[in-house]
């Protein structure tokens, strides 16, 4: 019979090595992934995939016009949804204290934040692909930048509510007017976490491939084309992965790689810009 | 002619002011805006098919383009089935990541551990979709089904779970996969939700003699239960509309079937290989029902996951 003592020890010592167990549970699958990219991937990764376009079945070709429209939809969906996503953060922060719409809103955005983003796929195709009657860059960029809006303005709010009051108090007192105290003090103040926030919301649209389904959906050739539906890297990813060709099987783990090169690295310069633990979930 | 400038400047003063008040108040309304956007849109993008079927909608097993008969059981069946086998591994380890970063890990080593959980969150969920269907499924299926096949399947009332062949791919696999992804999430909400925990509080019981599984489990446990309650409702929220890794794996069978070896299909997934190739109106407007659900339960699911993060922020506000 084990004494109380004893057995209170045997179970802390259960305890603290199973979580010890779980941290490196969730190390291997990290490790497992990133290894099988590197052998799956870097074998395919050649100056073809960056100079040619996507190949039909069982021929060799490259991402090239996928990457440009990779890049074009999310560079603009960046431009439309960072203004709008500080602007909003900047309300809730500094005006933010008395009313309803505050409150609100921050919650709502923290709602969709995690919203599934097959979703916001679906409201895009709803609202404006049926309108103009087929499938476009444009689409692809504005169902991004609603991803990126919630992001920005969590990060946003986070940051102003760091930056000290006696910093606004201070500009106050030199008779600066409140706008010139947002914009030209706390603003600049908290300038890189609000970076942070927004190569985080970058990372992430990066790799997403269900709002784009419906949206920009995907082209063979060259197209830089807003209003056309357009190659972007995810999309041939999921098309060329789910096919039988070997060729295609091929190019969608270099574009895999490249993808989560392109992440991780975006991520960890948010991380190395503003060291502190991120808070958008 | 002083005061005269001095009433120039302030007006101009006050016109910005009331300005830039109002463009950030407008931003921050169409926030709202959207809300309400997306979910008119789904209304109305459903509504042929919520005339056609009505509530049978929900309960149907039908998926026929053919006959033009939808039914959402069986892929809401799958979400829900996918996102409780990912809960219910993902709580355990994501528990036990976030006491071994909060309470066991050596000081240096915390950030570069928490970096790279935050980086298992990062990876984009295709390469999970990739990753499972190329490799994790063959290996499941060789070694891992078989047994659960003859060991589990015999049993009396959770053997039919198991029974079956071992395909690889399947709503296991699917919820698996799930589970890989989400645990960085609850995992690092958890932590956050740790570290509020007054230093205080837990130094009174070590200092009573307690050891650190019993400050957890005793201490920080109750005191954070509300925000670790919130964090694994926000895993379950990312679950359920997860879309890309579990498409690749849960085999898009419109079937039901006991066994979670069997392929099945989730909403997102049904959406994802669906969508684009569904002529005529009902189909799409079913598929949009299909978006509307999925979306109304993740809303709810997140609503509830945030309403409990603020009780606990909120609780934290007025002790402290």
């Amino acid at each position: 019979m084990l004494t109380l003592y004893a057995r209170r020890r045997l179970i802390n010592a259960m305890g603290l090595g199973i979580s010890a167990v779980a941290m490196l549970f969730g190390l291997f699958w990290l490790g497992w992934i990133l290894w099988t990219l590197l052998a799956n991937g870097l074998p395919h990764l050649t100056t073809a995939v960056f100079t040619q376009m996507t190949p039909p079945p069982n021929s060799s070709g490259g991402l090239l016009n996928a990457i440009a429209g990779s890049l074009m939809m999310t560079f603009l969906a960046a431009l439309i949804g960072t203004p709008i996503g500080i602007l909003a953060g900047t309300y809730l922060a500094e005006f933010g204290q008395r009313g309803w719409l505050a409150p609100t809103t921050r919650f709502i955005n923290d709602v969709l934040l995690s919203a599934p983003s097959i979703v916001i796929g679906l409201f895009i195709y709803e609202m404006y692909v049926l309108k103009i009657g087929h499938f476009s860059g444009w689409a692809g960029a504005l169902a991004l930048s609603i991803l990126v809006i919630p992001i920005v303005i969590r990060t946003t709010e986070n940051m102003l509510r760091l930056v000290p009051n006696t910093l606004r108090e201070a500009a106050a007192a030199l008779g600066a007017p409140q706008w010139k105290v947002i914009n030209l003090v706390t603003l600049r103040a908290a300038r890189a976490g609000i970076i942070t926030g927004v190569l985080l919301a970058v990372a992430r649209i990066s790799g997403e491939t269900a709002p784009l389904l419906f949206t920009s959906l995907n082209n063979q050739f060259w197209s830089s084309d807003l209003d056309q539906p357009m190659a972007n890297l995810p999309v041939v990813i999921f098309q060329f992965a789910m096919s039988p060709y070997e060729d295609w099987q091929s190019l969608a783990w270099a574009g895999a790689l490249l993808i989560t090169i392109s992440v991780l690295t975006l991520n960890i310069m948010a991380r190395v810009l503003f060291r502190q633990s991120s808070t958008t979930y | 002619m002083a005061t005269f400038l001095r009433d120039v400047h302030m007006k101009r003063h006050n016109l910005l002011d009331t300005l830039f008040r109002n463009i950030t108040r407008l931003s921050a309304f169409a926030v709202l805006l959207l809300l309400v956007a997306i979910i008119v849109s789904l209304i109305i993008g459903s509504a042929p098919s919520i005339k056609a079927f009505g509530l049978n909608f929900l309960t149907s097993t039908d998926w026929d383009p053919v006959a033009d008969e939808y039914g959402a059981l069986v892929p809401i069946v799958g979400t829900l089935a996918t996102s409780a086998i990912a809960l219910l591994i993902a709580i355990p380890v994501s528990f036990g990541i976030a006491l071994f970063l909060t309470e066991l890990s050596p000081r240096w080593l915390r950030r570069p551990l928490g970096i790279a959980v935050e980086l298992l969150a990062g990876i984009p969920s295709i390469i999970y979709g990739m990753w499972g269907l190329f490799v994790f499924a063959p290996l499941f299926a060789d070694h891992v089904q078989p047994w659960l096949i003859e060991e589990l399947g015999p049993l009396p009332i959770f053997g039919p779970l198991f029974q079956g062949i071992p395909m690889g791919i399947g709503v296991l696999t699917a919820g698996i996969i799930l589970a890989i992804m989400v645990i960085p999430f609850i995992a690092s909400v958890m932590r956050d939700v740790f570290e509020v925990v007054p230093t205080l509080l837990k130094e009174s019981a070590y200092g009573l003699g307690a050891t650190t599984w019993e400050v957890m489990w005793n201490v920080v446990l109750p005191y954070t239960k509300i925000g670790v309650a919130g964090g694994i409702m926000l895993g379950l929220g990312r679950a359920l509309g997860e879309t890309m890794a579990v498409t690749f794996v849960i085999g898009n069978a419109h079937e039901l079937s006991a066994s979670l070896m069997m392929p099945g299909n989730s909403i997102s997934s049904a959406l994802a290989n669906e969508f684009n190739e569904a002529v005529g109106e009902l189909y799409t407007s079913a598929l949009i029902e299909l978006g509307l659900i999925l979306f109304l339960i993740t809303f709810i699911v997140l609503s509830l996951a945030r309403y409990m993060l603020y009780m606990l922020a909120k609780r934290e506000g007025s002790t402290a």
